[in-house]
């Protein structure tokens, strides 16, 4: 069947901010979606509040709306567009949500809108526990044993039929969200109750826990015709209790048998057409009984997932991009498969290489509850059924063991691959082994093993290792942790390797064959050079001579869909070990041309004769990381491709637009480490030589730290940099060497000091004075950063940085940063583009919170409201004589503060930083694409010229635009949520309008909290906020609201005339005000902290409470000023008659 | 473990080391596409005669179960793997690989980088190799590989067809045939309790046990001969249809089978007697040998579990299981598809990555036939309808004879 003609635009619906269990998976899924439906001739009408996505790059859909995704607002797009359908199943949960939510209110069907891809019956089927259940059984499939409660006493009669262990889990909910498991009747009623409120219809299902049973899933595509195909297997590392976002997940399935297989593959076939879903992929999860093979389904997505971006990288099958044909109508046997060009989609990809994907935590972000200086509940590390992981890794090997060891190294966690590395935990172990088996200590360290086993951590795979590595047999380790003996005996074969390489004599390492010989196997296990120096004590430089002078330079491998079954085209490599032995001498003759050598390594053939330029990308997604720089990446991608050069992409993230193989013209799956680029920059270097072209250099400044951490040693190895050059990077990095710059320029800064031991940071802050803000160098994300007001609190800090010894215990720096901390400061953030002669600064972000809040978690706002001309015109004057003396080509980001009228420089970031993105599309002007261009050599100036774009232009946008965060408290219970300079934000909105308020209640409905115009409000604020917030309670009660306030606040408010209600302390009896949040009495919550939200205070309860509750908290002034006025300028554009706000909805074609 | 050689006809050798047993083997290298199911592939005869390259680097996970031998031991007559488990982690696990390969005594060869090897098969098409553990001289083996017999022509359906009759799934029968693999038994259900209704005689080339048992479950009641079985012998059972199985090699090779099923069906429409055939793989050759049609060698065959086949039928796609280096020529005839040679026999099924023909129907009689493996194994479940499609033509006799 061709394409369908009936329809002509279609709207396709983002996945909105970046939050746990939702990242930017859909940012690829949805920017493939709009490039071949542009390309099929469809007008493609996108929404999306994330401004950090590719998709919602004007050029991308025809008109790109950044707007909340609410379905007042969608209504009004609908209205305004008039689409003929709607695809709603590339936007993850969001859009399938929200397609559903519109088609409930009417509106789909007002306006004669057709869902297409998945039907409303079918997202229902797929979606409801319920449903899903009853499609499944009569479907004959088999499921595990449950029933559906809808209040506690339901609940309690289901968990008697069914027995313990139980899981529980919320119908409606997202990444997991309130499903726990429950050993027992204790557990469970607190757990059913948290569940029936997480859940969007108070529905909860109570199941049979599958302990210890294996995890799969299969990704499926069906197309109109009812052609069914699976894209690929993925087999759980870890057993069935963690969340399958959490484990460790390999491709293909390693432990099957075909029988097997095919039968789990039956079964999902079944599913998707007893499920409806008309066309397009899903997402099927099974559980096998390892004991006696039963299977069973355990859910279905009936949509693109997390899952499906995963296989699309682990095969090369583009489902995504698949998944939209489909839905306009055609069939599978009528798309090609890109990658073979002569074969059709409607096959089954089969891949000869192994895929592992490593979550990425940020455990280290939330701090857990103290109290006395004991960590009262570290229960929120271990791994459960909620999802808590904030990126991911995929690792690309010949073996597993090669794609695990590769996949460790590119979780950026300061590991080389699984040990061996010469950390501390790695000295104790080698010591423990010494010890008898009768050693208390080695004992002790046992039983820590086996409980980490037991109880998975995101360090499990470290201990499976020291288990192994001190007497646990494989059976052992498998029976603590579930995890099938297959993998931990792959892990072993690891472990053996480093004692074989360990045994090796000096008189055999002087052996140059034999050394070969070794390195060579080592790395086919990928042992990196960093692991083989420590384990054969050579220096690693010496090694990676030892590589170079031997031609040991890994293979690289295409990633085809068919096994080398058919001939591929896309240039999409991984690389391997295997066979850089065998290329050396495979033929007879000993007669080798080129052509010979790509049967090995592939790479070679893929010459395009033009110049090279290598982009690094930001490797996995994390807190202070994310998909901001891989939108940098990209666009520095498209401007090296639109100069008529190769573009040759290296990331290891699956997640990422930047590594699908359609964005590049190169991409290299690896890794981002010294070695691994080295590699790749030495062999492009070979392919130069080849085509007879020029390796120009490597870009470093678009994928955030991860490679600004390589960089000096890349240079220092003689790597080409693009751009600012890293030894000017350091400038600015290395704080004493910036406090010497801005010394020299006489900039002002906070007064400032560094501290290399316990007794020198005491004697700092003497005499910088309180408050002071504290943090290890060379970090990102306001790392361990903290805020000090006294003291007790600034030796308590120390004492976690430094051991009695006065040694610098954690991290990779020995140095601690204090900074002045500038109270109630504006704080500003500046990006700005430089080349030798200009600078261009391309926005203005004043914070809305004050300073002291990470500059990653504050909202902001362009253009700025509060900045005087002058003080622009002497940021403009700071920023040239910076740009100047780090000699800056390309990106530059600045921290600016103001603090009575002096502007203090507070950091400066000579690399794209995280609002590159926002910063753009307020504007409309890709600056990353401008900074690329001009670090290849084109001036600025010819540039904006070219955009016709101007630096005034910036300042008369006429518009306004905010940024806000998302932050995931809500899946951390028991972690507070005031905002400090330690980032933990995982994404962003934008609200775009007319003038601040609006644009600022936008940003606020698009990050999921909604502005009330009635109801009563909570307030509680710190002493030192009292008098400001009187202003803001005065407003309120003008507005219209009640107030309600703790016992302070209501005394103080009282006293000023203002009334408002008081409401109990924790300690005061009931209804107390903890009471009042949980039983949704007031509709908006302002709660100033004390500064200390350490303990369990009664603000902590409060913040906690309303989270979890969902309702909206403000934690600072600043914000509370901001909602203030957008509640008046909401009221403006009430209608009563509908009862709704009066958005005005505009395409970014349109506001530019 | 030693070290050991694959040496290809043209020159070109890969090193790994041997596991297994320690000998030399020689065959025609192919390389197999699946990722699970080796131990399928291992035991099916159509692999008689040929070394096989695994793409998966990761082989013998599972280790063996018994469950999926396919024949009665291996047939490969080498392997060639990336790497062999050296664990066994499934819950049907009876053996781990190494222990059957060694107890079958199959020469295979690890280590080896079978992707860059699949490349070079692909460029070049499948040629003889051997391996070896013994004959360290390149040269020397070599000259060894120039000796071993080219696959066309050759007749391989001898060393894997039953030397006699046997009735599947019936225990006196069973012992003597099958000493690893309990025919009767099914893990997931049990099909001897099915009614077998339908008298089918299976010519025996190499038939892979799956196809007996699908028949089987859909209602056969099986008489398995050997290839060389004579017409009148055929006749002498008077089956209500005739199953023509899988099997290796060079269809040109095995003119007596041909012959045979040729004059089974000259032999019906003379007098006029309703005889419904089946093939399937080598069974597909036999009928378009049979009835005037062509057959040619692929340049690397298909083998592997993902190839899509269009039903030109119902055009809807089918997953399927293939294995096979032979193929039926067709023609094309006013927009339609028919075996080159005779317009009687329409093309019913292509496969879409390079357009070969699948399957064959004749206009008139009731024969038909797949060139792929409907009863997988290893592979999809997707043309599993085939089955149900012999006994439907069966089931029309039925309705003559009683009318």
């Amino acid at each position: 069947m061709p394409k369908r003609k009936d329809i002509k635009k279609i709207l396709i619906i983002g996945s909105g901010p970046i939050i746990i269990g939702q990242a930017c998976e859909f940012d690829y899924s949805g920017t493939q979606a709009i490039k071949v439906l542009k390309k099929e001739g469809y007008k493609v009408v996108l929404v999306n509040s994330n401004p950090a996505t590719i998709m919602t790059d004007p050029e991308f859909a025809d008109a790109t709306y950044v707007e909340p995704l609410i379905p007042e607002i969608l209504e009004k797009i609908i209205e305004k567009e008039r689409p003929e359908a709607l695809l709603s199943t590339l936007g993850g949960q969001t859009s399938l949500n929200l397609a559903v939510k519109l088609y409930d209110l009417g509106i789909l069907e007002k306006y004669n809108v057709e869902l297409i891809g998945a039907k409303v019956d079918a997202i229902r089927r797929g979606e409801d526990r319920r449903l899903f259940k009853e499609t499944m059984s009569n479907a004959g499939l088999d499921l595990p044993k449950s029933g559906f409660a809808y209040n506690l006493s339901e609940a309690e009669q289901i968990a008697k039929e069914v027995g313990f262990p139980l899981i529980i889990r919320p119908s409606f909910t997202l990444g997991g969200t309130g499903s726990k498991i429950v050993f027992n009747e204790e557990e469970f009623i607190e757990a059913a109750k948290n569940a029936l409120q997480s859940s969007m219809i108070s529905e909860i299902l109570i199941e049979e826990y599958l302990n210890g049973w294996k995890e799969y899933e299969l990704e499926v595509m069906r197309d109109k015709k009812d052609n069914c195909v699976i894209v690929c297997s993925i087999e759980n590392f870890d057993p069935m209790g963690v969340h399958t976002g959490d484990s460790i997940t390999v491709a293909p399935a390693q432990t099957l048998t075909d029988k097997e297989y095919q039968r789990m593959r039956d079964m999902a076939f079944k599913c998707i057409r007893a499920v409806g879903v008309e066309t397009g992929g899903s997402n099927i999860q099974f559980a096998l009984n390892p004991n006696n093979g039963r299977i069973v389904i355990i859910e279905m997505n009936p949509r693109v997932s997390r899952s499906s971006a995963l296989a699309s990288k682990a095969t090369g099958f583009p489902i995504a991009k698949i998944a939209a044909l489909l839905a306009v109508g055609y069939t599978l046997d009528e798309i090609p498969n890109n990658i073979t060009k002569k074969t059709p989609a409607c096959f089954e990809p089969t891949i000869d290489y192994v895929v592992v994907k490593i979550p990425k935590f940020a455990f280290e972000k939330f701090k857990p509850v103290v109290q006395n200086g004991q960590i009262v509940d570290k229960s929120y590390q271990i791994l459960g059924s909620q999802m808590k992981s904030i990126g991911e890794v995929m690792g690309i090997g010949r073996t597993f063991k090669e794609a695990l060891q590769k996949a460790i190294r590119e979780l950026e966690i300061a590991r080389y691959g699984l040990g061996a590395d010469d950390t501390a935990q790695e000295k104790l172990v080698e010591r423990l082994m010494s010890l008898s088996d009768e050693n208390i200590e080695k004992q002790e360290f046992l039983k820590m093993v086996e409980y980490n086993l037991r109880n998975p951590n995101c360090d499990r795979i470290f201990n499976i290792r020291y288990g192994l590595k001190l007497g646990m047999s494989v059976e052992q380790i498998s029976e603590f942790s579930g995890i099938d003996k297959w993998f931990i005996y792959q892990i072993k074969e690891i472990v053996d390797m480093e004692e074989k390489l360990k045994r090796l004599t000096d008189v055999e390492k002087k052996q140059k064959e034999k050394l070969k010989e070794v390195i060579v196997e080592a790395k086919e296990y990928a042992f990196s050079d960093k692991q083989l120096s420590y384990l054969l004590k050579i220096d690693e430089k010496e090694i990676v001579n030892l590589r170079l002078k031997n031609n040991l330079l890994p293979n690289y491998k295409v990633v085809d869909t068919c096994a080398a079954e058919f001939e591929a085209y896309t240039p999409y490599f991984y690389s391997t070990y295997d066979g850089v032995l065998a290329r050396n001498s495979f033929k007879i003759d000993n007669v080798y041309k080129t052509q010979d050598l790509n049967y090995f390594n592939e790479t070679l053939s893929f010459t395009k004769s033009k110049n090279k330029v290598i982009v690094l990308g930001s490797g996995p997604n994390r807190i202070g990381q994310g998909i901001e720089f891989d939108y940098c990446c990209v666009h520095a991608v498209m401007a090296i491709k639109e100069e008529g050069l190769e573009a040759i992409m290296v990331n290891c993230n699956p997640e990422t637009v930047s590594t699908d193989y359609d964005t590049a013209d190169k991409l290299y799956f690896e890794p981002i480490t010294f070695e691994d680029v080295f590699n790749i920059y030495k062999t492009e270097e070979i392919i130069s030589k080849i085509d007879k072209t020029k390796l120009l250099g490597v870009v470093l400044q678009f994928g955030g730290q991860t490679p600004l951490n390589i960089s000096l040693k890349l240079k220092s190895f003689g790597v080409k940099v693009l751009g600012t050059q890293p030894e000017n990077i350091a400038l600015a990095e290395d704080r004493e060497l910036f406090a010497k710059v801005l010394q020299k320029l006489k900039l002002p800064y906070p007064a400032h000091g560094c501290a290399k031991s316990y007794k020198e940071a005491i004697k700092i802050v003497q005499q910088i004075g309180y408050p002071v803000i504290l943090r290890p160098s060379y970090v990102l994300g306001g790392r361990a950063m903290e805020i000090i007001y006294d003291e007790i609190s600034l030796k308590e800090y120390l004492s976690r940085l430094f051991d009695e010894t006065e040694q610098y215990t954690s991290g990779p720096s020995n140095v601690v940063i204090i900074d002045k901390f500038l109270e109630d400061a504006v704080e500003l953030d500046v990006d700005a583009v430089c080349d030798d002669k200009d600078v261009f600064i391309a926005g203005i972000m004043e914070h809305i919170e004050a300073a002291g809040v990470h500059s990653g978690d504050s909202a902001c706002v362009i253009p700025p409201v509060s900045l005087t001309q002058q003080q622009i015109n002497t940021i403009l004057k700071y920023i040239k004589l910076l740009a100047k003396e780090i000699k800056v080509k390309g990106l530059m980001n600045l921290q600016l503060a103001i603090k009575d009228g002096i502007i203090y420089i507070l950091e400066v970031n000579p690399r794209a930083s995280r609002t590159v993105p926002y910063v753009s599309k307020s504007i409309g002007l890709p600056i990353a694409k401008i900074a690329m261009k001009v670090m290849l050599g084109y001036k600025l100036k010819d540039l904006l010229k070219k955009y016709n774009f101007s630096q005034e232009k910036i300042f008369n946008l006429g518009y306004s635009t905010v940024k806000e965060v998302v932050l995931p408290f809500q899946k951390f219970a028991n972690v507070d949520i005031v905002l400090s300079p330690e980032m933990r934000s995982t994404g962003e909105v934008m609200g775009i309008d007319k003038n601040f308020p609006l644009a600022y209640s936008k940003s606020q409905f698009a990050a999921g909290s909604n502005i009330p115009l009635t109801g009563k409000i909570l307030l509680s604020f710190n002493n030192r906020d009292k008098q400001k917030g009187l202003k803001i309670a005065k407003q309120l009660v003008d507005l219209g609201f009640q107030l309600i306030a703790t016992p302070g606040t209501q005394e103080f408010l009282t006293k000023h005339n203002i009334p408002c209600q008081k409401v109990n302390k924790i300690s005061e009896g009931r209804p107390n005000i903890v009471d009042i949040i949980s039983n949704h009495e007031v509709v908006l919550v302002i709660n100033t902290p004390t500064g200390k939200g350490r303990s369990f205070s009664d603000g902590f309860y409060i913040r906690r409470t309303a989270t979890v509750n969902n309702i909206p908290v403000v934690t600072t002034i600043e914000a509370a000023k901001c909602i203030v006025d957008a509640i008046k300028e909401l009221k403006k554009n009430y209608n009563i008659l509908t009862q709704k706000i009066n958005f005005d909805v505009l395409p970014l074609q349109k506001w530019y | 473990m030693s070290d050991a050689i694959l040496m290809l006809e043209t020159g070109v050798y890969f090193k790994g080391k041997i596991f297994g047993y320690e000998d030399e083997a020689s065959g025609e290298v192919v390389f197999n596409t699946g990722i699970m199911g080796y131990e399928e592939i291992l035991t099916d005869p159509s692999y008689k005669g040929q070394i096989v390259v695994m793409t998966y680097p990761h082989i013998g996970n599972y280790g063996i179960t018994y469950y999926d031998f396919e024949s009665n031991k291996p047939q490969v007559e080498g392997f060639v793997v990336h790497e062999f488990s050296k664990i066994s982690s499934n819950w049907q696990a009876k053996h781990s690989i190494e222990k059957i390969l060694k107890k079958y005594k199959i020469v295979c060869i690890e280590g080896v980088d079978t992707r860059a090897l699949t490349k070079y098969i692909r460029d070049n098409g499948s040629m003889r190799g051997i391996i070896s553990s013994k004959e360290k001289d390149l040269k020397a083996l070599y000259k060894k590989v120039q000796q071993v017999p080219t696959i066309v022509g050759q007749d391989l359906v001898k060393k894997v067809s039953c030397k006699k009759e046997y009735k599947p799934f019936v225990k006196d029968a069973l012992n003597e045939q099958v000493d690893a693999f309990p025919l009767n038994e099914n893990i997931f259900f049990d099909f001897t309790k099915i009614p077998a209704k339908y008298k089918v005689v299976v010519i025996d080339c190499g038939c892979k046990f799956n196809i007996l048992r699908w028949l089987r479950v859909v209602g056969c009641d099986l008489v398995v001969v050997p290839a060389d079985t004579s017409f009148d012998k055929i006749l002498s059972y008077s089956p209500d249809g005739i199953f023509l199985s899988n099997g290796p090699g060079d269809p040109e090779g095995v003119p007596y089978v041909f012959k045979t099923v040729e004059r089974l069906i000259s032999y019906s429409v003379s007098s006029n007697i309703y005889l419904p055939i089946f093939g399937i793989c080598l069974g597909h050759q036999m009928i378009a040998l049979a009835l005037g049609g062509k057959t040619y060698k692929l340049k690397f065959g298909h083998h592997g579990i993902n190839h899509p086949v269009k039903n030109l039928k119902t055009q809807q796609i089918e997953i399927s299981s293939q294995n096979h280096n032979f193929a039926v020529e067709m023609e094309e005839v006013d927009g339609k598809l028919y075996v080159r040679g005779n317009r009687d026999l329409e093309v019913t099924h292509i496969n879409l990555n390079d357009y070969s023909c699948e399957g064959l129907r004749h206009k008139r009689l009731p024969i038909f036939a797949v060139q792929y493996h409907p009863e997988s194994a290893p592979g999809p479940n997707d043309s599993k309808y085939l089955f149900k499609e012999f006994i439907d033509l069966m089931d029309k006799k039925f309705r003559l004879s009683f009318a």
